[in-house]
This record gives C-alpha cells, structure tokens and sequence, in this order.
C-alpha cells in the first residue's frame, strides 16, 4: 500500500534493529569473553571489543578443559554432543519412516490401535517421566552409554506424525503406477517414497539434529563418567555457585563451541529447518 | 483421511512397526505407568519393601507449601514468558512481513536463538547479568538497585523469564510470521480501500485472522516454560535462592535425586502428565477448529 | 493381443455401496472401446477393477482366455495412462518409461531399444533427460503414454488422460490417441466424461450411469437411436430437448395443442397416455415444409460463428434450436419448426426407454 510507506519502512527496520542486537547482545558478550583472560573478566569492567586471548582460549578448552571444575578437554565434549545428536536424529527419521509407512500404505488389523499407542507419545516430554525412565535404563546397564543417552530420546511421536503427513500428500495414482510397473512394497519405498521425502527427511534431520545437540536433563541423569559428558552438561559444571572455581573465559568460550554447530545448522539450512519446525507442530 | 492404494502384506507392516513400538513401550509406557503405580507405592527409607498407600502421597503432596509456592512459581514464570516473548515476536514479525529489502537477512538474525540450548542461553543471562562481573549489572547498580540474583528471589526470577523470553521470540517469531503470510493480501487490501488506517487495520482485521496462531502460540510456549526451561532454571539459579524459583518440573528434579523420595516424585510426575495431557486436549480441539476455519 | 471380457462384474464398497452393478460387456482384440458417463457412474472404478488397482466383488474379468480377478496389476499384461500422469516425479523422463521393464528384470540393451523407439514416436526425444516438472502439460502426457507403449501390453487403459489438458491440446492429443491405437493395434479401453472424446475414439462406445451400462453400440448408433432419456440427453451437444406429449394413436403424438407424426414409434401404444418427445436441436428445421410443425416463442440467441442457438419455449417447456448462421433472422420472436418423423425419438416417462419399434 502507498500510504508513508517511507516513514513506516525506516519504523520496520529500527524495530528489527533493535529486536537483532537484543538477540545478539548475550551471544556477542559470550564471544568477546572468549577473547580475554580470566583477570579481565573477573574484574567486572570486560572491554566491548575483542581481546587477544582468543587462541590461546579456544585451544586451552577444546584440548584441555577447564582445570579446576569439569576436567574434560570440550573437544572430546563435542564428539559426545555429536554423537548423541546424530544417534537421535538418524535413529528416530529410522523409526518414524518405517512406522508411517507400515501406518499410511498398509491395511492390517490393530493399524489404528498402533497409530494411536505412537500417537499418545506426543504428549509426554521425557521430563514427566524421567525417573522411571532412569530406572528401566540403568536395570538394561545403558548407563553411561551411548545407546542409553539415544534410545529413550527418540521414543516420540513427532517423526511418524510428520512423514505420515508428508506420505499423505502423495497421489495415490503414484503407488497404482509402481504396482502396474511391477513394484513390491520394497521397491515402492526404495524407488520412489524414499527420494520423494528426501526433503521432508533433510527438514526432520535438522530438527532432531538441534534437539538432541541441546539434551540436557536426560544426560545429566544418566551420565556419570565425566568421559561421557556432552558438552552442554560440560558447561553447566563449569559454572558453580562458588565464584571463584568459575573459569568465566573457559565457560564462555565452551558456551560459543556449544551454540556453533546448531547455529550454524539453523542458519545455513534455513529453509529446511522452518520447514521442519513449522511442519512437525502441524 | 485414508489412503486409496495400498499394500496388503500380512507380516510386512508388522516388522515395519516393531522398532518404533518397542522403543516406545520400554521407555514411554513402561515408565511411564511405573510412575503411576509408584504414586500409589510408599517405599521404606532403604528401598527394601514398599507398601500401597492410595493416595497417600498425593495427600502428602499437596500438604507442603513449597508445593503450592512451586505451582505459583510455575504460573508465574510461564505467563510472564508467554506473555513477553508473544508480545515482542509479534511486534517483530509485524514489521518482518514487511517485504523490506534485505529482510530474509534480517529473518535469518532473529531465528538462530532457537537453536542455542536451554542451558547455554542461562549461561549467556547469568554471565550478563552476574552480581559482581556482569555487564549490564553496573549500569543497574548505578540506578541505585542492588542487583543480586543470586540473593534476591525477584531478581532471580526476573533473569529466568528474560533469558527463557530471549530464547523464545524467534520461535515465536516463525510462527508469527508464517501466520502473517498466509493472510491473503487482498483482505488487507480491501480494507484499506474500505477506509482503515494500518493500526485500526492491525487490530480488526490482521490480529483476529491471526488468533489460531496465537492460541496455538500460547500453548506451546506453556509447554515449553513448563518443560524446557529445565536447563535455563539450573543454569542461572539452580532453583534457588531458598527454592523461591523451584518450578513442577524443577521439584521433580530436586525431589527425586536429593530426597529419594520416589513416591512423592511419582505422584509429581503424574500431577505434571495429567496437566500435559490436558493442555496437548485443548490444543487438538483448536486444531480441530483451525480446520473448520 | 487379447480381447477383454466382462462378466456381471460388481463392486461393492463397505456399507453396501453398490458402485458397478453387474456389467457384462466383451472388448473385441485391438478395438477401442470408451467407457462415457458422467462422474460417480462407475466408469473409473469398472477400468480399475480391470488394471487390479480395485478388487472385483463379484463376476469375472478376462483378459484374453485368462480370467485375471486374482492377478496382481503388474502380471496382467496391462499398461495405464492416469488422469494426472502419476508419473515419478523425482525419475528422469527415461527413467520413468524404463522403470517397469527393469522391475521384470529387462535386458539393458532392450529397455533402451523399446525406451528409444517409443520417445520417437511420441516426438519426446529431446526431454529424455529432463524431470517431469521440466516439461509441459501436453509433454507429460506424451511420457505417460510412452511409459505405457514401452511394455507392449495386450491392453491399454486410459483413465480421462485428457482431461487436465486445455482444450487446444486436448483436440491435438485426441487425435494422437486415435492414430496411435490404430498404428499399434492395442486393445484400449477409455474412461472420460467427455462426450466428444467418447464420439470421436470410440470404435465401441459403452455409456454408463448409475453403476450399470446405459447403451454399448458404435458411436454414430448410439447417436441415432439413444436406447434410453438419460443416453439421449448425455450424447449430442447441445443436449437433445425433451418435451411432455401425449400419444394420439399410431405413429402420432401431440404437444400441447400442436400435433406431430413420429417414424420410430412402438405399436399398441394407448392413446391419451403420456410419453416424452425428444428432439435434438441440430435436426429442428425453420419453416413449414413437411407435415408436422412447432411453433416456438424465441428467448434470446446464442452467436457461435457457424451456428446460432436459438433458446425460447415450446409448449411452455424449455426449447432450443440449432441453425447454420442467417438461415433464420435473429431478431424472430417466433419460430415455425419443421419437424422431420424420423427423428423423432420417443421415450417412457416412467421406465426412460426409448419406446421406438423392435
């Protein structure tokens, strides 16, 4: 519309302005302290441009870790986040695939039951029932283990729900040409389901990939060996209550590592990520 | 809604589901029904013989004040979240869906946030806002406040609902701005032809069309006050000072590793299902609505 | 090559949703045959049953001698072109015409023989290596037929292939159609809704209503003499007028006060009864030669270039009348009608059949 479309066009761009710094401000805090020694920052006056510690902090806490709290070099932290995340992400579009195909291209008795007994999980967080939880992991001996931190995060209904959905939209005529082309149900999936959701699958594995980076009650319940910490529990250790144990430029430069690879996934898959954000609250 | 075509394998459908209903029943239903029964259970102090007690623990529960004084904290903290972090991503995404130039850019800086961890963003608040060497502390203790979070239970609770706000607004913001999209252009344009200015515009066109999004909004950001704060409360406050910022969620936490007190945390876990249940009930009736709509 | 025979096939769909009732038809080898009727009458779902896409609730379908009720679609030797193409969206146009013969495990060298040689008949060559999304709407259906002459099958089924087409194109690939089926000699079946598709293919014309078939004959019988009202008005655009008359004795019937002398007319009809005149609007000529005549009260006219449609009331009902352009001055308030006995179409008011001789 034409009306003062100048004035209101400098408005829109002053409020997101200031709407980006506030969103930025605490990261930038974070990074500049990643840049000063320990000294600097206790002092309560930390500069508001970078300093020149930068290598020698990042080097310190990837390979060494802070010294006097957590004890874990944060690289070793990373893989753990990584491996974590990637087992949550990869195992549920598993899961999920397979259930929403057998839920949405099968006719078979109890289909609506199975559909439903998935369903419900949507509603519970893992933080209601986190003890009892705890108890059937540690009776299985997964305490402290890979497969114990991944397994019970990708119990959720939100894959299935979002491929069944997906799958839904397909034309039916598609399976009947498959059929008539002489297609099994493998085939059909391997053919033509699978490459068909390859989008729908990028868009969940960006999701979960975030999800499962950022898990933080689960493995502060079920990780007791520091080796396994990840990093976001690595970084909560770091910061104690007694002031002078905190390594601030360490935690702070744990806390840039930490947000760098979900970040990085949010802002170079952007298109993917809203879709699979917007897609899975359907 | 059915599919037309489909396969009619005997055991194919079966195998296809066994992964996901296994993983399912042992760490969903299994613990999950663990729960119940165990609110129902009171264990000795050794964990060596339980007997069944009914309600026996929900009694007990809601017999402690700092159970209630949680529940405050919970409604508290989750309105002033929901509140503030709906009222500026509105505000943002308003100006967003302005096709300005540059504006996918601009997009993108507001919509990360969401993927730096609960935990990571109280870490971000708290080295902000820390008594002693935060930045912004010095300006405030100039105002002549002394600023304590760590001391001051309100002060405390003001950083929990800044830093879960923050990390908030740019889901807030996507959905937001998805709903503005999605309102067709020539509603807008009518009503300007008919006469409205854009504020009066916003208001009795724009804002009622984008109530199914704000309702949606309003609760998934309980839910997530509720629950994904867990990582925001242990960072900056630990529950503390004196367990004044002790959410549901939080007690349950503290409950079950400090006391051992597996009954009484049970009992908390079912109050907090049947309170998830029934807020996951009324957001599938508004979806049944948006249907409609 | 095989003929098609169907034998009382039914459908029945759950809540005793009877969508064919009991059709009995036979498709000779290599002939067209066009299944016409308007939507939900059962045509997509009788041409379903015969690919396998449906299960048949009762009655038999053959395929040549093989009765094939319990065959998997993809082991009836049937090929099919869908309305909306169905084609791969994410597979190369190649890919998508070879795609079947690899499942049945085709030598390399064949596939791309028959992919080839059918990409040159159809004059799709050039888009081999494109996506379906890269092509347009005429060239997409050129895909789906080539996915279906590359098996060779003894049958092809069509289902309303044309219809998300615009209306240039689709007289364009109609006639490729045609031309096609008789080149290749394949027995084709043809689902659509469209009567002028349904005229123009068919050798076999089959029309369809309410589950059961109306009339099968060629097109130019089922034109001539529709066996029913409902075939009657559904062929032939525009459609047929259909007045109320009475029967006055052999050979003659009235409207309203106006008498006409009918050809085709059943003896022993009772006088005084009722019956339904039709009367198509291409075969009503201006003026009073001949015997019997109408006179009209004129409307309004339609222009159409060639032809002009003059809509108005004969009797107090709806009437129109379609005349080659200056044969009748369009500003006519009334018309005299010359109505020529033979055609004449007589039918029951209660039953709907025609009530002709025979």
């Amino acid at each position: 519309m034409v009306e003062n479309r100048r004035y209101r066009n400098i408005l829109a761009y002053l409020v997101l302005a200031v709407g980006v710094v506030i969103v930025a401000f605490p990261v930038y805090l974070a990074i500049l302290a990643s840049t000063f020694d320990a000294a600097t920052i206790i002092n309560g006056n930390m500069p508001l441009v970078p300093g020149d510690q930068a290598a020698i902090n990042y080097s310190r806490t990837l390979f060494v870790g802070a010294s006097r709290t957590s004890r874990e070099p944060v690289g070793l932290m990373m893989m753990n986040s990584f491996i974590m995340a990637m087992g949550i992400a990869v195992g549920k579009i598993f899961i999920s695939v397979l259930s929403a195909y057998a839920v949405v291209y099968f006719r078979f008795p109890f289909r609506k039951t199975a559909f439903w007994v998935i369903f419900i999980t949507l509603m519970l967080p893992v933080e209601v029932r986190i003890y009892p939880t705890y108890k059937i992991v540690a009776d299985l001996g997964l305490l402290d283990t890979y497969t114990g931190l991944i397994l019970p995060l990708i119990a959720s209904a939100t894959g299935t729900l979002l491929f069944r959905q997906f799958f839904m939209t397909i034309p039916d005529e598609l399976l009947e040409a498959s059929k008539i082309d002489g297609a099994g149900p493998f085939r059909f999936f391997k053919d033509t389901l699978i490459p068909l959701s390859i989008t729908t699958i990028a868009a969940l594995f960006v999701i979960q990939f975030i999800y499962g980076w950022n898990q933080y009650l689960w493995p502060l319940l079920i990780t007791t060996k520091s080796s396994m910490q990840t990093i976001v529990i690595g970084i909560k250790k770091m910061i104690t209550t007694q002031d002078a144990l905190t390594e601030w430029q360490i935690a702070m430069t744990t806390a840039v590592l930490a947000m760098l690879p979900p970040v990085l996934v949010v802002v170079f898959m952007q298109r993917l990520f809203v879709k699979g954000l917007v897609e899975t609250e359907k | 809604m059915e599919k037309r075509a489909f396969f009619s394998n005997k055991i194919l459908p079966y195998a296809l589901l066994l992964p996901q209903l296994a993983i399912t029943v042992i760490f969903f239903y299994l613990p999950a029904s663990q729960a119940v029964w165990q609110s129902f259970l009171l264990e000795d102090a050794f964990g060596l013989s339980s007997e069944f007690v009914g309600f026996e623990n929900y009694r007990h529960l809601f017999a402690q004040p700092e159970y209630y004084r949680a529940m405050m904290t919970t409604v508290i903290f989750s309105s002033s979240v929901a509140i503030l972090s709906l009222a500026c991503s509105l505000l943002l995404a308003t100006q967003a869906d302005k096709q300005l130039r540059g504006g996918e850019g601009l997009k993108t800086l507001l919509i990360w946030p969401y993927a730096v961890a609960p935990v990571i963003a109280g870490v971000l608040w708290i080295f902000m806002f820390h008594p002693t060497l935060g930045t912004l502390s010095h300006p405030i203790k100039a105002l002549g406040i002394d600023w304590n979070p760590m001391l001051n239970a309100t002060h405390a609770m003001i950083l929990l609902v800044l830093s879960a706000t923050w990390k908030q607004i740019s889901y807030n913001f996507l959905f937001f701005l998805a709903g503005l999209q999605a309102i067709p252009k020539s509603v807008i344009e009518a009503a300007a032809i008919d006469g409205s200015g854009p504020l009066r515009r916003f208001w009795t066109i724009i804002f009622p069309l984008l109530s199914p999004t704000t309702f949606f909004l309003i609760v998934v950001n309980i839910v997530y006050v509720f629950f994904d704060t867990f990582g925001i409360i242990d960072a900056v406050t630990g529950g503390g000072p004196a367990g004044r910022t002790t959410t549901l969620v939080y007690k349950v936490y503290a409950d079950g590793r400090l006391g051992g007190d597996l009954g009484g945390s049970a009992a908390q876990s079912v109050i907090l299902m049947i309170i998830v249940i029934a807020l996951t009930a009324i957001q599938f009736r508004y979806v049944e609505r948006r249907v409609q709509y | 090559m095989a003929g098609v025979t169907l034998d009382t096939v039914k459908k029945v769909y759950a809540g005793n949703v009877e969508a064919v009732k009991g059709v009995s038809l036979g498709i000779d080898d290599g002939s067209f045959c066009v299944l016409v009727g308007p939507s939900g009458c059962g045509k997509s779902t009788l041409l379903r049953m015969i690919a396998g896409l449906e299960t048949i609730s009762g009655g038999a379908v053959k395929i040549g001698n093989r009765v094939v009720n319990e065959v998997e679609p993809s082991d009836r030797d049937i090929a099919m072109v869908f309305q909306n193409y169905a084609l791969y969206p994410h597979m190369s146009v190649y890919d998508n015409m070879a795609y079947g013969l690899k499942n049945r495990g085709t030598p390399k060298p064949e596939i791309e023989k028959r992919v080839k040689e059918a990409a040159r008949i159809l004059a799709i060559e050039p888009f081999l290596d494109r996506k379906p999304r890269q092509l347009s709407g005429g060239q997409r259906q050129r895909v789906a037929m080539g996915r279906a002459i590359v098996r060779k099958p003894q049958v092809f089924l069509f289902d309303e292939p044309l219809s998300n087409l615009d209306a240039k194109l689709r007289v364009q690939m109609r006639v490729e159609i045609k031309r096609l089926q008789r080149a290749l000699g394949v027995t084709s079946i043809y689902v659509t809704h469209d009567q002028v598709e349904a005229m123009t293919l068919s050798d076999k014309l089959v029309v369809m209503s309410g589950g059961q078939i109306e009339q099968v004959g060629t097109p130019a019988e089922v034109y001539r003499r529709p066996e029913t009202r409902f075939v009657a008005t559904f062929i032939g655009s525009p459609p047929m007028n259909i007045l109320p008359g009475k029967v006055e004795g052999p050979g003659r019937v009235s409207i309203g006060d106006q008498m006409i002398t009918v050809t085709d007319m059943k003896d022993g009809l009772t006088p005084g009864s009722a019956i339904e005149v039709g009367l198509r609007p291409e075969d009503v000529q201006a003026g009073t030669a001949g015997a019997s005549t109408l006179t009209m009260d004129v409307d309004f006219v339609e222009e159409l270039g060639a032809t002009q449609l003059f809509h108005g009331k004969v009797a107090g009902a709806a009437f129109v009348v379609q005349a080659s352009t200056g044969q009748i001055p369009a500003d006519a308030s009334h018309l005299a009608l010359s109505i020529d006995p033979a055609n004449v179409h007589l039918f029951d008011p209660q039953t709907t059949k025609r009530l002709g001789r025979i």
